[in-house]
C-alpha cells in the first residue's frame, strides 16, 4: 500500500531551506577570511579562501576521479560469484 | 575486585564461557556486567603493571599495562560494551560467545609484553572473529570468511617467522621498538601491515566486513585493525616509510568508497582511509603525532562503530543495505537517522565532534615536521571523508530517492548502544581535555583556536557545496548495481583462472599418459594371450628328455669351472 503521508522533505520548500542555509553559510565563511586575522604556518594557507577553494575543488576532483575509476573497475554484480557460489543466494532474514 | 596481575583477557574469556551456558536475560546481565567490571578495574589501576614468567630460556611478559596500551584498553572496553549491547537482542549463542572471545583476544594482544604472547593472541583474534562473518550463514559469507581467515592466519605465520628471526638477532622476545634494520623487523612489519590494511594488503577487510552479520561488523570494526595500529605505534614509531603508506591509505579508498553500492562496503573503505591518518601519525613519530594517532584511534573506534551500528540497524530492519535498494528511511527511522548523522559529523571532523579534536593533531604534526605535501594530501583526504562517509552514508540510506520502504526503529538495545556512542562522540568533541589527559604524552594542544576552526569549517562546507552542486548538475555518479574490482581480483579471478588453466593442462597430460600406458598394457595382454592360446608358442609341450639334457649341460659347465679355478 502506498504511503500517502507527507514527510519533512516531501515538501520541496523544506529542501530549499536546507540548500539556502548551506549557500548562505558558505558565503559567510568565505567573508570571514577577510575579517578574521589568521595565524598561518605555511604560505599556501595565506591565500585568501584557500580552504574554501581547496575543499570545493578537492571534492569535485574526487567525484570526477571516482567516475573515471568506475569506468575502469566496474563489473557486473555476479562477476566473482557466478564462479564461486554453488547454490543460489538466499535472502537475508528480515526482522519484523 | 580481582588481583592486579590478572590479565585483562581473562574476564572476557570467563564471560564467553558463561555466555555459552546461560540464556536470556541472565546472559545479557552477565555479559554486560563483566565487561563493565573489567573496564572499571582497568580504570582504577594504579600505575603500570608488568607480569613476568619464564618459558624455556626466554623471559615472557604475558601482561603489561603502560601509558600507550592503557588508552587502547579503555576504548576497547567501551567498544566491547557498546557492541555487546547492540547485539543483545539476537538469540545466536555463537555470536555472543565469539564476540566476547574476539574482544578478549584483542585485549590479550594489546597487553602482551612479548612477541610470543602477541603471536598467540594474534591468531586467536583471527579465528574467533571469522565466526562473526560465518554467522550470517550464507554461502557468500562462508566463502568470504574463508578468504578472511586464510589471510589473517597468514599474517600470524609471517609474524611467527619474523619474531623467530628477531629473537635470533636480538636475543630478546620483548615487544618494544622493533625497527627495520633486519629481515625479522621487516617481516613483523608486514604481518602488522596486513592486519592494519596497508594498500594491496587491505582486501580481506573490504571483502569480509560487509558480509558479516549486522551486529558482527560492529565488533569487527573495532578490534582487529586497531590492535594492529597499536602494535605499529609500539614497534615502528618514526619509520618514515609509514608516512607515505599512511598517505596512500588515506587517499585511494576515497575513490572506491564513492562508487560502492553496498553501504557497509563504503564504511569499510572509509575505515582504511581513517587508518591511513593513524599510520601517517605513527610514521611521523613525534610526541604530538603519536598522541594524534592514538587519540584518532580512540575516537575512530567510537564513531565508526556508531556508523556501522546505524547501517546494521538498517540492514536488520529492511534486510537491505545497497544504496540502490534503500533510501528515504528517515521517514520511519528518524532516531537512527539522527544518530547516524552524529557519527557522520564526527568522522568528517566537524568542530564540536570527536573527529575534529583528534585529526587536527596529526595534521599539525605533519606541518610542523616539514611534510607540507603530506599535509596537503591529508587535507584532501579530510574533504574525501566528508564526501563518502559524512554525506554518502546518511544521504543514500535515509534521504536520496524514496525507496518506498516503510519500517520501524530498531529494538531498544540497538538504539541505546547507538545513543551511548553518539553521546561519547559529542562529549569528546566538546571536552577534548577528557581525551587528552589519557594520552601517552602530556599535551597542552588546543584544537579550538579560531584559525583552525574556521579553516576546517570552510573546508567541509565548501566540500558539501561541491556535493550539492555536482548532484544538481547530475555529474555525481549515481547508485548503481555493480561491483568494483580491487586488488582481490588477483586471487579471486587471476589466480583462479591460472589454477584452472594449469589444472586443465595437467589433466591433459595425465589423460595422454594414461592412454599410452593403457596401450602398452593392452599390447602386453595380447602378447601373452597369443602365446597361450592353442597353437601359441607357450602351449607347446616339451618332453622330459629336454630337461635332462639341460641339466647335463649345466653340470658339465659347473665341472669345467671347478677344474679351471680350484681355489
Amino acid at each position: 500500500m502506498a504511503d500517502k503521508k507527507l514527510y519533512l522533505f516531501d515538501n520541496p520548500r523544506n529542501v530549499k531551506i536546507v540548500l539556502y542555509t548551506l549557500y548562505i553559510s558558505c558565503g559567510i565563511l568565505l567573508l570571514l577570511d577577510f575579517i578574521v586575522h589568521r595565524h598561518t604556518q605555511h604560505r599556501w594557507e595565506e591565500l585568501l579562501g584557500f580552504y574554501s577553494i581547496y575543499g570545493f575543488i578537492g571534492c569535485s576532483a574526487i567525484v570526477i576521479g571516482s567516475k573515471w575509476l568506475r569506468g575502469v573497475v566496474e563489473r557486473d554484480e555476479d562477476y566473482y560469484t557466478r564462479d564461486e557460489l554453488t547454490m543460489t543466494e538466499e535472502e537475508d532474514h528480515v526482522a519484523d | 575486585m580481582w588481583p592486579t596481575e590478572l590479565p585483562a583477557f581473562v574476564p572476557f574469556f570467563v564471560a564467553a564461557l558463561l555466555a555459552l551456558v546461560t540464556r536470556g536475560h541472565l546472559r545479557s546481565v552477565l555479559m554486560l556486567s563483566i565487561v563493565t567490571l573489567s573496564g572499571l578495574h582497568l580504570w582504577f589501576l594504579d600505575g603500570d603493571v608488568l607480569v613476568n614468567m619464564q618459558f624455556l630460556e626466554y623471559e615472557l611478559a604475558p601482561y603489561r599495562v603502560d601509558s600507550l596500551s592503557i588508552v587502547f584498553g579503555y576504548v576497547f572496553h567501551i567498544a566491547a560494551f557498546v557492541s555487546i549491547l547492540f547485539a543483545l537482542h539476537i538469540k545466536d549463542t555463537m555470536q555472543h560467545v565469539c564476540g566476547l572471545l574476539y574482544a578478549g583476544s584483542a585485549m590479550g594482544a594489546l597487553f602482551a609484553g612479548d612477541l610470543l604472547t602477541l603471536f598467540v593472541f594474534w591468531e586467536i583474534l583471527a579465528v574467533s572473529s571469522v565466526f562473526l562473518v560465518w554467522a550470517r550463514r550464507t554461502e557468500r559469507a562462508y566463502q568470504s570468511g574463508m578468504r578472511y581467515l586464510i589471510i589473517q592466519v597468514g599474517s600470524g605465520v609471517i609474524l611467527l617467522g619474523g619474531l623467530l628471526l628477531h629473537v635470533e638477532q636480538t636475543g630478546s622476545l620483548e615487544f618494544d621498538f622493533i625497527g627495520t634494520d633486519h629481515l625479522g623487523g621487516w617481516l613483523i612489519l608486514l604481518a602488522f601491515g596486513i592486519k592494519s590494511a596497508f594498500p594491496l594488503l587491505h582486501t580481506w577487510l573490504t571483502d569480509a566486513y560487509p558480509e558479516a552479520t549486522p551486529t558482527g561488523t560492529v565488533f569487527l570494526s573495532a578490534f582487529t585493525t586497531k590492535t594492529a595500529i597499536y602494535t605499529l605505534a609500539r614497534g615502528y614509531p618514526g619509520t618514515e616509510l609509514l608516512i607515505y603508506v599512511g598517505a596512500t591509505m588515506a587517499c585511494f579508498p576515497i575513490f572506491y568508497a564513492v562508487i560502492q553500492n553496498d553501504l557497509r562496503r563504503v564504511l569499510s573503505y572509509s575505515l582504511i582511509n581513517q587508518l591511513g591518518f593513524m599510520v601517517c601519525g605513527i610514521g611521523i613519530g613525534t610526541a604530538l603525532a603519536i598522541n594524534g594517532a592514538v587519540s584518532h584511534a580512540f575516537v575512530h573506534i567510537i564513531y565508526k562503530s556508531l556508523l556501522f551500528m546505524s547501517m546494521g540497524a538498517v540492514l536488520y530492519r529492511t534486510g537491505k543495505i545497497k544504496a540502490t535498494d534503500i533510501g528515504g528511511l528517515y521517514k520511519t527511522m528518524p532516531k537512527t537517522a539522527v544518530l547516524c548523522i552524529i557519527g557522520a559529523a564526527s568522522i568528517s571532523a566537524f568542530p564540536l565532534f570527536s573527529g575534529f579534536v583528534a585529526k587536527s593533531m596529526i595534521m599539525a604534526a605533519a606541518m610542523k615536521e616539514g611534510y607540507p605535501w603530506i599535509w596537503l594530501v591529508l587535507l584532501l583526504a579530510s574533504a574525501g571523508v566528508l564526501k563518502h562517509a559524512g554525506i554518502q552514508i546518511p544521504y543514500f540510506a535515509f534521504f536520496a530517492h524514496d525507496s518506498g520502504i516503510r519500517t520501524s526503529e530498531p529494538p531498544k538495545n540497538m538504539l541505546l548502544a547507538m545513543t551511548i556512542a553518539a553521546f561519547l562522540c559529542l562529549a569528546i568533541g566538546i571536552y577534548p581535555k577528557m581525551l587528552y589527559q589519557l594520552l601517552p604524552f602530556a599535551t597542552d594542544f588546543n584544537p579550538y583556536d579560531l584559525t583552525h576552526v574556521l579553516a576546517q569549517t570552510q573546508l567541509l562546507f565548501f566540500a558539501m557545496l561541491a556535493f550539492v552542486w555536482l548532484n544538481l548538475q547530475g555529474v555525481y555518479p549515481p547508485e548503481k548495481v555493480a561491483i568494483n574490482l580491487d586488488a582481490e581480483w588477483l586471487y579471486r579471478r587471476f589466480l583462479r583462472r591460472l589454477v584452472e588453466k594449469i589444472s586443465s593442462y595437467v589433466q591433459g597430460l595425465d589423460s595422454e599418459l594414461k592412454l599410452k600406458v593403457e596401450d602398452r598394457v593392452n599390447w602386453l595382454v595380447t602378447y601373452f594371450a597369443q602365446r597361450h592360446y592353442p597353437t601359441g608358442k607357450g602351449t607347446v609341450i616339451r618332453p622330459t628328455g629336454n630337461m635332462v639334457m639341460y641339466i647335463a649341460i649345466l653340470l658339465a659347465a659347473y665341472l669345467w669351472l671347478l677344474l679351471s679355478f680350484p681355489h
